[in-house]
């Protein structure tokens, strides 16, 4: 039987095959997850267009619908994930199967991530061929670090959640639809973070998505360096301790979970 | 009729208001009810604020406040009356029940919608408030058309009550619990409706979706009743 790295790998492979091929067989989901963010996307674009607003917020509308894509899949099937399966009956399973939850909760973050950006690839592409968008992308590479940095820290908060939502009941789906709008609008997804000014830009940096997005605007936009919030290479350290202390919170709160559960006998959210 | 009225919508309303509330406090209720909303607005009031050379006593600043404030009740009422009906057959398993009842469905359906409506008042009415408190939208309550007001919202929640059954009776005879359905209706007509920007905004051949939707009709005639001058008005909405 394998067990070590090979296992955790093997699981991190097992579970995210799932998230990457059969998401893509439920093809109404496949719709909708692209079609209602595009939406809001030419929702907020016709608004700019009624406001004459510059052209590089349209582009900043079309970015933000992208992103809301990430975390609608980081919110539904990363943090919500393990009270489903809670739900459905699996999640003992899970938890007396000789592989590790981390490795669990990996996979289904690279799957979901591997997923999701085709979904946000389609947006972007749709939003560049009705609204014609044009980007100014200042640097590729700094461009391509922050996406998988933001992916990093915003995957590595989902798993935190996981571990920290299975502990709700039924609040956890209130909390979860009341973790949209909100976050869209703390996290400046369609127009520029620095409109809140420094001390809330800062309280919101909470979330990866907020630097995140400064970043790319910065990076993907010729007026881009001059409504950002902060430098990009302050934004990329940022998202790289973002990234580190999300991953170790969920690892803590994982354990904490199993030893709750271990001394006394049950998963469900009965006991609180 | 009144006692197939005290039978099926009352218990009907009350089980929706349940269904809604009481998994948490109401003052917890509230605070749900509330976020979603006033957040979708201020992403509006922020957009407004980062465009910076359109004031806020712009009149299209009231159109896009109030729209997207009243568009709350389409995505709770037509989203919610569909979604209720796969709530009841997926997650509660009871549809069948009720099917079975001697009650009037289509009666237990509104009944089920008014608690959508309920939750959807306490979140617009905050959002207005919060428009004329701290926002600077010019609605006056004292020059607010309160029987044109009220007249388009019977009229309007009707409409939308009436589209949701429609929806969810074609959701019922849909495979894989499409519950995105009432929501991707809703969205869309978020679109066409005129809720956040004028109808001839969108490319001429998508605009008579919007002359054929009730809530452009029902929005216009709200915009028009709260906002107490320089309304922008919806071409071709009279």
């Amino acid at each position: 039987m394998d067990s070590g790295w090979r296992l955790f790998l093997r699981t991190i492979f097992a579970r995210a095959y799932p998230r990457l091929i059969g998401q893509q067989r439920e093809k109404a989901w496949l719709f909708f997850e692209t079609f209602l963010p595009f939406v809001a996307v030419a929702g907020y674009v016709y608004v700019y267009r009624a406001m004459q607003a510059p052209a590089d917020y349209i582009g900043f509308a079309v970015i933000g619908g992208a992103m809301t894509a990430f975390w609608l899949n980081v919110i539904w099937s990363m943090s919500a994930q393990l009270y489903w399966e809670k739900d459905n009956g699996n999640l003992a399973l899970y938890i007396m199967a000789p592989n590790s939850l981390m490795a669990i909760l990996l996979g289904m973050a690279l799957g979901g991530m591997l997923a999701t950006t085709l979904r946000a690839a389609v947006i972007i592409i749709v939003g560049i061929l009705a609204f014609h968008v044009s980007f100014s992308v200042s640097h590729f590479g700094a461009l391509f670090a922050v996406f998988l940095i933001t992916m990093s820290a915003l995957y590595g908060m989902g798993m935190l959640f996981a571990s920290m939502f299975l502990l709700y009941g039924r609040n956890m789906w209130q909390i979860n639809i009341a973790m949209q709008e909100p976050i869209y609008f703390i996290s400046g997804l369609y127009f520029p973070e620095k409109t809140f000014g420094a001390a809330i830009s800062l309280a919101a940096s909470i979330v990866p998505m907020t630097l995140g997005m400064d970043a790319m605007r910065q990076l993907l936009f010729s007026s881009g360096p001059a409504i950002g919030f902060l430098s990009v290479r302050t934004e990329i350290l940022a998202l790289v301790v973002l990234a580190i202390a999300f991953v170790t919170a969920a690892k803590y709160w994982l354990d904490k979970m199993e030893r709750l559960a271990i001394k006394e006998g049950t998963l469900t959210d009965r006991r609180r | 009729m009144l006692n197939t009225f005290r039978r099926t919508f009352v218990p009907a309303a009350w089980l929706g208001w349940q269904v809604e509330s009481s998994w948490t406090h109401p003052v917890m209720f509230l605070s749900f009810s509330a976020v979603k909303p006033i957040a979708g607005v201020l992403i509006l009031v922020f957009m407004f604020r980062a465009v910076s050379h359109i004031s806020s006593t712009s009149p299209l600043y009231a159109y896009i406040y109030v729209g997207n404030a009243l568009y709350i009740y389409v995505a709770a009422i037509l989203a919610g009356t569909s979604f209720s009906i796969l709530d009841d057959r997926e997650r509660y398993r009871a549809l069948k029940y009720v099917y079975i009842a001697p009650i009037s469905v289509p009666l237990y359906l509104f009944g089920r919608a008014v608690a959508r409506f309920l939750t959807a008042t306490i979140a617009v009415t905050i959002t207005l408030l919060a428009g004329i408190l701290f926002f600077s939208v010019p609605i006056g309550l004292l020059t607010t058309n309160w029987p044109m007001l009220i007249s388009a919202l019977l009229l309007g929640v009707l409409c939308m009550t009436a589209m949701g059954i429609i929806l969810g009776a074609w959701t019922l005879t849909l495979r894989s619990e499409p519950h995105f359905l009432g929501e991707a209706v809703s969205a869309a007509l978020y679109l066409f409706s005129g809720a956040v920007f004028p109808i001839s905004l969108l490319p001429k051949v998508l605009q008579p979706i919007g002359f054929l939707t009730p809530m452009t009709y029902w929005l216009e005639l709200s915009r028009r009743a709260l906002l107490v001058n320089d309304v922008l008005q919806t071409p071709g909405t009279g």
